[in-house]
């Protein structure tokens, strides 16, 4: 087995998200070069976990850009919510006037039939 | 969680908004930190905490409290960030702030270690820098912020094993560009053993 062919591995070695058969193990064991490069791996993933703990400071304004943005986006939906509730009473009135035009319409038909039955 | 941030975001939940203005107030430095880190420039990490806060406000009712708030704030900010990567398709090589503060301030650390720190710290800025932003993200999100592989590929839109891939090749990525000697030696002297 030759070094190069676990640099592919080795980066998964060092925090076991990859998993070594024991031919590679017993490599790595006798290998410097790999063991020295695990040793980078781990100084790398170390290095990695002290930003965790690092905050940048973000330049001033931030905080009022993401409240305008919230209180836009509040003032959008209730716009929204008010335009679909008139909708609704719109859609609402027509159904209303033409169920009405209909019961009239009915009515003056049921009006006309009697007529000419009486007047026959 | 704090029990202060606990008690804004259970508010929040429940429809309060000023409680929720609470909830970024004490959140938005990390978040910020977060979406700066995975964009790497200030204009587009702006841009993702405002979509990411505001997607927060609107799904916080399906925070269901079985992880850290930031957790879960952190994952709608990666999220946030992978979509505006997308959209800005152009290569960037923004510089890094140089007045950001890279010192290491535990008292534990005697100075011999603080200057290796500080200097391998420098050394992997520049080299998360150069990362694509697909590596970037995925070793960001693994190594500095510890979300599980699962949640990291959930919220890319990838397999896991994809995740795991992009993770090794940006590990590898970032060893070479910090410890450049021993990557060429890699390459000439490759020995069977």
């Amino acid at each position: 087995m030759r070094c190069e062919d676990l640099a592919t591995l080795l980066p998964g070695l060092v925090d076991g998200s990859a998993r070594a058969d024991r031919r590679t193990a017993r490599h790595v064991d006798s290998c410097l070069r790999c063991q020295a490069e695990l040793v980078q791996y781990r100084k790398l993933l170390r290095t990695l976990h002290t930003l965790r703990t690092e905050v940048l400071e973000p330049a001033p304004g931030l905080l009022t850009d993401i409240f305008t943005r919230l209180e836009a986006a509040g003032e959008q939906s209730a716009v929204r919510s008010m335009l679909r509730g008139r909708r609704v009473a719109y859609v609402g009135a027509l159904a209303a006037a033409t169920a009405a035009a209909g019961a009239a319409g009915a009515i003056v038909l049921v009006t006309r039939n009697r007529r000419v039955r009486l007047a026959g | 969680m704090s029990d202060d941030l606990a008690g804004l975001v259970a508010a929040a939940k429940s429809g309060d908004r000023e409680a929720f203005d609470g909830v970024v107030r004490a959140t938005y430095t990390g978040a910020y930190t977060l979406a700066y880190r995975l964009t790497g420039n200030e204009e587009d990490a702006r841009d993702v905490v405002q979509e990411a806060y505001l997607r927060a406000w609107k799904g916080i009712g399906r925070f269901r409290g079985d992880a850290a708030f930031t957790t879960w704030l952190y994952r709608i900010t990666a999220n946030c960030a992978a979509t505006q990567l997308t959209r800005r398709a152009r290569h960037r090589h923004d510089e890094l702030d140089d007045e950001v503060d890279m010192t290491d301030t535990r008292p534990e650390i005697d100075p011999e270690a603080r200057a290796d720190i500080s200097l391998l710290r420098r050394r992997l800025e520049d080299a998360l820098s150069e990362l694509p932003p697909r590596l970037r993200t995925v070793v960001v999100l693994r190594d500095v912020y510890d979300l599980p592989h699962e949640a990291i590929a959930a919220e890319l839109g990838i397999s896991e094993a994809a995740a795991k891939v992009r993770l090794h090749r940006a590990r590898r990525r970032l060893r070479e560009t910090m410890f450049p000697g021993r990557a060429a030696d890699r390459g000439e002297d490759a020995h069977a053993v």
